[in-house]
């Protein structure tokens, strides 16, 4: 039996806002053992973020410990004195946040931020802290630590900085690391390394982890214990083949079913008669762009050579991780930025230099939805008024015709007709999406575009919205060019699949032949990089 | 000399250019000339003769464009006319008003720069809700309190009823006391504003959760993390606020009875000195200019985003430059 570094016992935590209590956290009791890594899973809204903040007591001004108690190696965090958490921060309890990008003061060097850790401390003199500063950002696995030491935050890509707050946290070597969705900002194979990474550090030197994660499949992966929390509780707790291998509780089954990394299923539409003529055709389009003259001049080639067929009534994913250019090739596709070369092909014409009113005839053809429904929906607009507005710039129908077919349209994306007058606040993430998806569809376009529709969305949330839009092509005959970067969502509902690396398609094909034998060692490494491969294999890949 | 600096410099001069063009425009395109305004539309005691010489001496019977030119070069070697009033270098008359001016303008940003900074950091720091409250509500106080007002109520309680600071004059540092408090006081409550704001924004930043969560308590956060990154938007302002500084001069030193840039802007407007109003609206674009100009040129300082922003793509032009998105697209175009 290791030793218990932390004891979280029948912790409550409450938001006093105006509009009354909302109660985040309910009697959550957890524990962490010297060497084990423990990982909290659970949707938006769950408690998991709150009770992670609580462990280090950072919470939001507005949050208040109702009842409860931590215990972090003897010491009662929940009525420590701001003195005496000083002492606990950083020593004992290391944090790693969520977002990297806006975690590390812009203003301050890289080895400062590192060094503070030490200096307030007491554990290093100036000079001191500087080496070990150094030292810990080589542990952290940053290559060239001396460089990065001397650099800004900006300078460094998101990957990079998660590496630096990893050497913030683990600096004066504490016994516990709390990271909240370390690796939830970045791209799958970054965060294999950087977990991987987590990994190697902590093991040997005794230090738990509680892993905050709203992916199951991380947490199977890198968990010894998982807990699993929905709305505020508890729900289930156990190891991973526990819990993943026969869930008690009906919420975690839920989760599990809906998990895209875990789920086999695929959920693609019945295929529907095949057209000679390919919906979409691009034919080796290149775009490059210039560089500033202050980065020595000459050009970035954002997409180089790619090529590619959409057929009729079917999907094509465009898959890679951030600056692979495959929002450009999108946007390529679209019309909205020209190419340096090559051709765009809709429906059997050359639309590469299409103009004036014909091209934006060819836009009513063609519509997208965006992958954040929190920030492309206009918060002062109605449903009606949101998804009625393309109607009104093309002047399609008359204003009755046009309210009858926003009540159709919210049909179609099985929302009740109730939201119409509603504004996008009032919706959650989900409805919201459904309000983006009928808003695309209301011109009735042949295809449209997905800019990872999925990604800002819940696990539960995200599996309906795939299944909405698999019915939707069934129906209504639609093509798909389904832009992501997360190989689980595409296995689930593309056809067919172009990997882009650097601006080139590595490799594509058929999704059932490039995922079972992926020929591109790039491509191999997206697919392995997958969390929740360890359950995937225990269960043979079907669930 | 980099391409920032030298790109700054002349967005400064253009500044300039557009200031004397639009003031010559508005003052000299209006009806009626310095010269029928030195003596009055009916007077008796000149003839028009002596009207035409008169402005023939000031180049008044030139077409605008021509008087705008030989205006513009003369102002660029530094001649600005002279005043139709006092009969004076308007560059001179400037130049004996400035020195006043700058000391209690001085006096007053420094005043106003730590007054205002120590109100925001104290209203953000404490963690006595109602101190916090109550600081915040000073700003606003001080915005809306007219100077005139203030300075008389100062002049009431510090000259007559204890008689500490001289009411009017400018001998000595005693007499810059009262004037540069009136100075400052809207100028201290618009910095104040800002900061606190800024303060309060940078404190909700993840990064300052990151430093608590390594232990640093919350002086330091403050100082070391928050205030660094707040100053940014702050320092903005302060650039704006040598605007409100010379504005509120007027004001200041109309009511302590002080010669300055104020009482020179104040008089000249009342007798329609033409000259001598262009000359101050250049001069008070021109310091507007060159402290805007100086905060450019310290931002880089503060803020290693915005020089280092070329060496950044420099070194890594794939994450710098390759991220567009498909934002721009809107859905019924």
């Amino acid at each position: 039996m290791s030793e218990r570094l932390l004891t979280v016992t029948d912790l409550a935590v409450a938001y006093r806002t105006r509009r009354g209590t909302v109660r985040a956290v309910r009697d959550v009791s957890l524990h962490v053992d010297a060497g084990e890594t423990v990982a909290v899973v659970g949707e938006s809204g769950s408690g998991k973020s709150t009770t992670a903040a609580a462990v280090v007591r950072l919470l939001a001004p507005a949050a208040v410990i109702d009842h409860g108690s931590i215990d972090l190696l003897g010491n009662d965090v929940v009525n420590a004195s701001q003195r005496a958490l000083r002492t606990v921060r950083g020593i004992l309890v290391g944090l790693v946040p969520q977002d990297p990008t806006v975690s590390l003061n812009p203003v301050t060097r890289i080895g400062e931020q590192v060094a503070e850790v030490l200096r307030i401390h007491g554990l290093a003199d100036r000079k001191n802290a500087h080496v070990e500063a150094i030292e810990s950002l080589r542990r952290a696995g940053l290559a060239q630590p001396e460089v990065r030491a001397r650099q800004y935050p900006h300078e460094l890509s998101g990957g990079m900085r998660q590496r630096v707050l990893i050497a913030i946290a683990l600096a004066a070597k504490p016994r516990l690391l709390v990271a909240d969705e370390p690796t939830s900002a970045l791209d799958v194979t970054v965060q294999r390394q950087i977990l991987d990474h987590l990994e190697q550090l902590t093991t040997g030197t005794g230090t738990g982890i509680l892993l905050i994660t709203h992916d199951l499949g991380v947490a199977a992966d890198r968990a010894d214990r998982i807990v699993v929390m929905s709305q505020g509780r508890v729900v289930e707790q156990g190891t991973p083949d526990e819990v993943l291998g026969s869930p008690s509780d009906p919420y975690t089954r839920e989760l599990l079913a809906a998990a895209p990394s875990l789920r086999g299923a695929r959920i693609i539409a019945a295929p529907v008669p095949r057209s000679a003529v390919p919906v979409l055709e691009a034919r080796n389009l290149t775009k490059e762009f210039p560089l500033p003259r202050s980065a020595g001049g000459g050009t970035l080639r954002a997409v180089d050579d790619v090529s590619f067929v959409l057929p009729k009534g079917r999907t094509l994913a465009l898959v890679g991780e951030s600056g692979s250019g495959k929002s450009t090739t999108a946007r390529l596709a679209l019309r909205l930025a020209e190419p340096t070369s090559g051709s765009v092909l809709f429906d059997g014409a050359d639309v590469t230099h299409t103009h004036g009113p014909a091209l934006r005839l060819l836009r009513r053809r063609m519509q997208v939805v965006y992958q954040n429904p929190y920030a492309s929906l206009d918060p002062r607009f109605s449903v009606q008024r949101i998804i009625t507005e393309p109607l009104r710039a093309f002047a399609v129908g008359s204003r009755t015709e046009r309210a009858a077919r926003a009540v159709e349209l919210l049909d179609v994306v099985a929302l009740p007709r109730t939201v119409l007058q509603r504004r996008p606040a009032e919706l959650s993430g989900g409805q919201r999406q459904r309000v983006a998806i009928a808003r695309a569809l209301s011109l009735n376009p042949e295809l449209v575009v997905l800019d990872e529709p999925v990604s800002a969305l819940d696990v539960s949330v995200q599996a309906q919205i795939l299944d909405l839009l698999a019915n939707l092509q069934a129906e209504l005959g639609l093509s798909y060019l389904f832009i992501s970067h997360d190989l689980a969502v595409v296995r689930q509902v593309a056809h067919e699949v172009a990997v882009l690396q650097h601006g080139r398609v590595v490799e594509q094909g058929h999704v059932e032949d490039v995922f079972a034998r992926p020929t591109d060692a790039y491509t191999a490494e997206l697919l392995s990089a997958i969390p929740g491969g360890r359950v995937r294999v225990g269960q043979g890949g079907a669930s | 000399m980099n391409r920032y600096v030298l790109a700054r410099l002349g967005q400064a001069l253009l500044v300039l250019w557009a200031a004397y063009t639009v003031s010559f425009v508005v003052l000299y395109a209006l009806p009626g000339d310095p010269v029928s305004l030195m003596f009055g539309s009916e007077s008796s005691d000149v003839t028009p003769a002596q009207l035409a010489a008169l402005r023939a001496q000031y180049g008044l019977d030139q077409s605008l464009p021509v008087q705008y030119a030989t205006h513009l070069g003369a102002a660029l070697r530094g001649d600005l006319g002279s005043s139709v009033v006092l009969h004076r270098p308007v560059a001179a008359l400037i130049a004996e008003a400035i020195p006043p001016t700058a000391a209690i303008a001085a006096a007053a940003f420094v005043l106003a720069l730590l007054v205002g900074g120590a109100l925001a950091i104290v209203a953000t720091l404490t963690r006595s809700r109602g101190l916090s409250n109550a600081l915040l509500g000073v700003p606003p106080l001080g915005v809306a309190i007219p100077s005139f007002w203030f300075g008389l109520m100062l002049v009431q309680w510090f000259s007559f009823a204890h008689p500490i600071f001289p009411a009017v004059g400018n001998k000595g540092f005693s007499s810059i006391v009262l004037p540069a408090v009136t100075l400052a006081v809207p100028t201290a409550a618009l910095i104040a504003q800002m900061l606190s704001r800024s303060l309060q924004h940078s404190l909700r930043q993840p990064y300052v959760d990151t430093a608590r969560a390594k232990g640093v308590g919350p002086v330091r956060v403050h100082f070391r993390h928050a205030l660094r990154n707040a100053s940014l938007p702050a320092l903005t302002v302060t650039g704006l606020v040598v605007g409100e500084l010379l504005a509120g001069a007027v004001v200041t030193e109309t009511v302590f009875s002080r010669p300055g840039i104020g009482r020179l802007t104040a008089t000249s407007v009342t007798a329609q000195d033409i000259p001598v109003v262009q000359g101050i609206v250049l001069f008070a674009a021109a310091v507007f200019v060159l402290v805007n100009l100086a905060v450019d040129l310290l931002y880089p300082l503060l803020d290693p985003r915005i020089v280092r922003h070329s060496k950044a793509a420099r070194s890594q032009p794939a994450t710098a430059q390759a991220a567009p998105t498909l934002e721009p697209a809107t859905a019924g175009v």
